[in-house]
């Protein structure tokens, strides 16, 4: 093993003197006499290391024993992963004692004598390749797949494989021999390199179905597909968190994985008391069921916050790896991003666009690359659907990390101030934002299947009249109102209902906070159609009133159970007025 | 400071520059405290046996020669029963007149809580400003700063909200105070009667201001210890964290580090989560609540130092001093409470959230309105029922000089809300409408 000796420390930059070999990203422990503390090689030079400390490096002196692990920051994957509360670096933060956390406190993240019930999927003497479901295990609710470890290549036979029965994540559970005769015994844990993409699947074919939110200004403008890519960049405060919350919440996965990475603690907090207690509509499972946590919040050490995304995105491709709908969600990739800003300062790195590290834009788009639905060598299908956050400093968006970022995602989700200011939620922009899917082909067919024929036309409808409210709005605040005709208003208004009925959504609101995409449809035909009736007025006054009036009860409508009593009043007295007002022919 | 016998006494600097010195040294640790020609220091660099130490109160008048001692310790803070209603300076000193203090020394700028052990703040605390209680709504363990030019009564405004907001224990971190300022705290709290719930860690403009980096961790070591020791409610109120973080951009400027935006550090937004982060509600009902200011540079909140700290804090309370109504306002726009979804609706009436997102929406609609005006349009007669209503609505719930219960507010609120408006005009649930809206007259 490469031993060293610690010759500085510039905050958790500590620069290791080394004569034997060393690994770049290769992981080593320094002997602080207090408790040992990990680290990540990132620079070697010159018989030494500069190595980035996860931890604290206070009181740490130089002479200090450095041990190099010969191994790259690895997480552990089997099952019991679910419904886990890790830190960046997959540390059980619920197995640690004490309520403050302690340096060089590390905890293991599976537990090694839960029982597992295994079921054998191949047999004896069958060929396998890296990544094959050997057998399965039931982990909550999804069968959580033994898999062939990533690692090896070539085929293998099985030599041996347990029966049905219950086992520990660390009992063999077969015996494989490689063409050149090599044995391995597999057991359900494996490890993988956190930086390195896992990449056990034939190819990756684009995205075509949505993946349902239940997030109107999502699911209807501007969908997301399984094996999507997404991110949401906003000035703070509006909405970034309570969005991807809300997706977390709603999303249609298998499995959803959120990396709360250099954010607030009290947010993860909400996450922890609240999935435990509500409930998957889909399945009524509790969410958190579903649900894994990386929890490197702003006040935990930078460098583990660097590593946090890593770990999440390697958990999320070992669970596609399954053939599941893996949702991965990131707030905040820019803390991410100064997490390799500060490091990179630190080194006396030459620094691109606002002090960033200048590859920065090669990082970011290897990250998102790791997205995507793929077809696994069995034919069995899995995806990753990937939405980030992004903070841009001073809210602007002309910035290294979501400029970076608009190159890698391809749904943009820009949270808007104005909107925020004027509680319009989520604040998504309406013109502004984007989804690429929509050009896909496969996507709009699937839409056309899932949700009816002409989905994609009313779609494109409703954004041209949004479009022609806003150019309206321009003209009337130029001219005044009563400088343009009456169907100005008209048309400015009837943007405001699709604002008011279909963009903006309640997500603390028992009901409105979540729309399947039926009623979204249901909803958008019934306002679409709304715009196709001509209306009378004599005044321009009597445009806003009218429209008020019937925005709200359009609004009530969404507060109520779709289809229950209660909405089909509403909609009763929406028709009624709509009818005092149309002219008929 | 005194029990140094023994240690090892350097007379070698190499490099002195304002804010830092380096010297060559063994069997130093990170972040260790030294003395330095008398002057308190800590370690920030160690690079070989080069040693470079932060001198808080600067490096002026520090001879090449000066004697440095190495005390083998991070920075402390001495906390026992003569602790409480004590005024103390940047380092954990007495600065009023009382005893030297006693009792266990306990590290500052420790560890974080693990996010598992923590509490969701659930408690209201209520300041009887409608601008906050009913707008931005705040709970313990949250960490909220005032967004405010340097003109505005923020110290004022702190100082009531401290003694409104019914707090075992409340820390004063000053940073860059005037001493007027700090002389209106300490007679402010006098006169409440309220002193001996009182500890205040106080760096005047008088103090040099790199000292300014220690109040925070003071201050939140004081705090962690009797939220977390002795379960109770503590406030911590931190003035000027602008101020706080232009002294961080002074020492890392010092150290050649590559300044990111506004000449700030890049690590501005981890030094300042650090100190934020560190309120909390602890399960057994101790918490810990930040209320700080943060001093604007002609409103401007794009600037690093506030863009940073809102990206941190739970929201943030905006001061505007408003010219129709001559009053200071808490601005409903840029204002935000994030934890109030845990507390309003709940612990308070059920209308509260209704009341609140409409009464602002209208306030938009006035805004939007008024630059109509200003642009020379005519006003429909809806536009000037939302004039007549922001007017009342600033000065009897925005304005910082009210002072009601929550119920007084969310009444107030409808009584504006059916005095210039309709019911579907408002867009309020019915079942709400049909409980609240004030009988016609
Ligand atoms: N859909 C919504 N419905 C109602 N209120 C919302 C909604 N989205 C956001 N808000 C309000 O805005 C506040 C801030 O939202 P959020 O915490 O998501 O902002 P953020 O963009 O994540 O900010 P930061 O970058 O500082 O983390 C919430 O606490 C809530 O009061
Ligand atoms: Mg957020």
């Amino acid at each position: 093993m490469t031993r060293g000796t610690v010759s500085g420390i510039i905050a958790n930059l500590v620069i290791v003197d080394v004569r034997d070999p060393v690994i770049q990203n290769e992981i080593c422990m320094i002997h602080h006499p207090e408790s040992s503390l990990m680290a990540e090689v990132i620079k070697v030079g010159d018989n030494k290391a500069y190595v980035q400390v996860f931890e604290s490096t206070r009181g740490l002196k130089t002479g200090t024993a450095v041990d190099f692990t010969g191994s790259m920051l690895e997480v552990t994957l089997g099952p019991g992963i679910l419904s886990r509360n890790y830190d960046g670096l997959q540390n059980d933060l619920d197995a640690m004692d004490g309520v403050f956390l302690r340096r060089g406190d590390y905890t293991r993240p599976l537990d090694p004598e839960k029982k597992w019930d295994f079921v054998p999927l191949k047999q004896k003497g069958e060929k396998v390749i890296a990544g094959d479901w050997l057998g399965e295990v039931k982990e909550n609710l999804i069968a959580h797949k033994i898999m062939v470890p990533f690692t090896l290549e070539g085929s293998w036979e099985i030599e041996q494989i347990s029966g049905e029965g219950s086992y520990t994540v660390n009992d063999t559970m077969a015996t494989i021999v490689s063409e050149a005769g090599e044995k391995r015994e597999v057991t359900m844990v494996q490890k993988w390199p956190v930086k390195r993409p896992l990449k056990s699947f034939r190819h990756k074919p684009r995205p075509s179905k949505i993946l349902e939110t239940g997030i109107r200004a999502i699911d209807t403008m501007n969908p997301i597909t399984e094996g999507g890519t997404g991110f949401i960049p906003g000035p703070f405060g509006c909405g970034k968190t309570v969005l991807q919350h809300a997706i977390s919440r709603q999303a249609e996965a298998d499995i959803v994985i959120v990396a709360a990475c250099g954010e607030r603690a009290n947010e993860v907090v909400e996450i922890f008391k609240e999935f435990p207690e509500l409930e998957d509509v889909r399945t009524g499972a509790k969410l958190i069921e579903r649900t894994t946590i990386i929890a490197n919040t702003s006040n935990m050490p930078v460098a583990a916050r660097e590593a946090s995304v890593y770990t999440a995105m390697t958990l999320a491709e070992y669970y596609r790896n399954m053939g599941l709908k893996v949702l991965l969600l990131a707030d905040s990739t820019s803390r991410w991003a100064q997490a390799l800003r500060e490091m990179s300062n630190r080194m006396e790195e030459l620094p691109g666009p606002d002090a960033f590290p200048m590859d920065l834009p090669a990082i970011i788009s290897n990250f998102y690359a790791r997205a995507g639905y793929v077809e696994l060598p069995n034919g069995a299908h899995g995806s990753i659907t990937f939405i980030g956050t992004v903070s841009p400093a001073g809210g602007n968006l002309k910035e290294p990390v979501t400029e970076s970022t608009k190159k890698a995602a391809r749904c943009f989700y820009a949270l808007s101030q104005d909107r925020a200011d004027s509680k319009r939620y989520p604040a998504i922009d309406p013109l502004d934002s984007y989804s690429k899917y929509m050009e896909y082909e496969e996507l709009r067919e699937s839409l056309k299947e899932v949700v009816s024929e002409n989905w994609t036309d009313m779609v494109e409808q409703a954004r041209d009249i949004v479009l022609k409210g806003k150019e309206v709005m321009e003209q009337i605040n130029i001219l005044g109102d009563d400088g343009v005709p009456i169907e100005h208003h008209v048309l400015f208004w009837k943007s405001e209902v699709i604002d008011f009925i279909i963009l903006q959504q309640d997500a603390f609101d028992e009901i409105d906070r979540m729309t399947p995409l039926k009623r979204q449809e249901y909803m958008l035909r019934m306002v679409l159609g709304i715009m196709e009736t001509e209306f009378r007025f004599t005044r321009f006054e009597e445009v806003a009133a009218f429209f008020r009036e019937m925005i709200n009860l359009m609004k009530q409508m969404n507060y109520s159970a779709f289809e229950s009593d209660q909405f089909r009043e509403y909609e009763k007295q929406l028709d009624t007025i709509i009818n005092q007002r149309t002219v008929t022919a | 400071m005194n029990k140094i016998a023994f240690k090892k006494i350097y007379t070698k600097i190499n490099q002195i520059t304002k804010a830092t010195c380096t010297l060559k040294a063994d069997n130093v640790g990170y972040e260790e405290l030294a003395i330095v020609g008398g002057r308190l220091a800590q370690v920030v660099k160690i690079v070989g046996d080069e040693i470079t130490l932060q001198v808080f109160s600067g490096t002026e008048g520090i001879s090449t020669n000066a004697e440095v001692m190495f005390l083998g310790r991070p920075p402390s803070l001495r906390i026992g029963p003569d602790l409480e209603g004590r005024f103390l300076n940047a380092y954990g000193d007495p600065i009023d007149d009382g005893p030297e203090l006693s009792g266990e020394e306990i590290e500052i700028g420790g560890p974080s809580v693990n996010p598992v052990r923590r509490e969701q703040p659930s408690q209201l605390i209520s300041t009887g400003i409608a601008g906050i209680d009913l707008n931005n709504t705040l709970v313990t363990g949250q960490k909220i700063p005032f967004f405010a030019d340097p003109d505005q009564p923020f110290n004022q405004i702190m100082a009531l909200l401290a003694l409104r907001a019914d707090a075992d224990k409340i820390i004063l971190g000053g940073m860059g105070l005037s001493n007027d300022d700090y002389l209106f705290y300490k007679n402010t709290f006098q006169n409440a009667g309220s002193l001996d719930r009182i500890i205040a860690f106080v760096n005047t403009t008088e103090d040099p201001p790199v000292e300014r980096l220690m109040v925070p961790d003071m201050s939140l070591a004081a705090a962690e210890h009797y939220a977390s020791t002795h379960k109770e409610k503590v406030l911590v109120l931190l003035t000027d964290m602008t101020l706080y973080a232009d002294a961080l951009s002074i020492v890392s400027n010092r150290m050649d580090q590559i300044p990111s935006k506004d000449s700030m550090p890049g690590s501005l937004y981890s030094d300042l989560a650090k100190i934020y982060e560190k309120a909390v509600q602890f399960p057994d009902g101790g918490s810990i609540t930040i209320i700080a200011v943060t001093t604007l540079s002609g409103g401007d909140i794009t600037h690093a130092i506030p863009d940073n700290t809102g990206y941190i804090t739970e929201g943030q309370l905006f001061l505007r001093r408003d010219t129709e109504v001559g009053k200071v306002l808490i601005d409903p726009f840029r204002s935000l409470s994030r934890m109030k979804q845990l507390v309003i609706g709940d612990q308070t009436r059920e209308d509260h959230p209704q009341i609140m997102n409409t009464s602002i929406r209208l306030y938009a609609d006035a805004v939007n309105a008024r630059t109509k005006q200003e642009n020379g349009f005519d006003l429909t007669e809806y536009d000037e029922r939302t004039l007549r209503f922001s007017k009342e609505y600033k000065e009897k719930l925005l304005a910082v000089d009210v002072n009601l219960t929550v119920d007084e507010m969310l009444d107030e609120g409808w009584k504006l809300l059916s005095e210039h408006f309709s019911k579907s005009e408002v867009g309020i649930r019915e079942e709400l409408t049909e409980k609240y809206w004030p009988a016609e007259k």
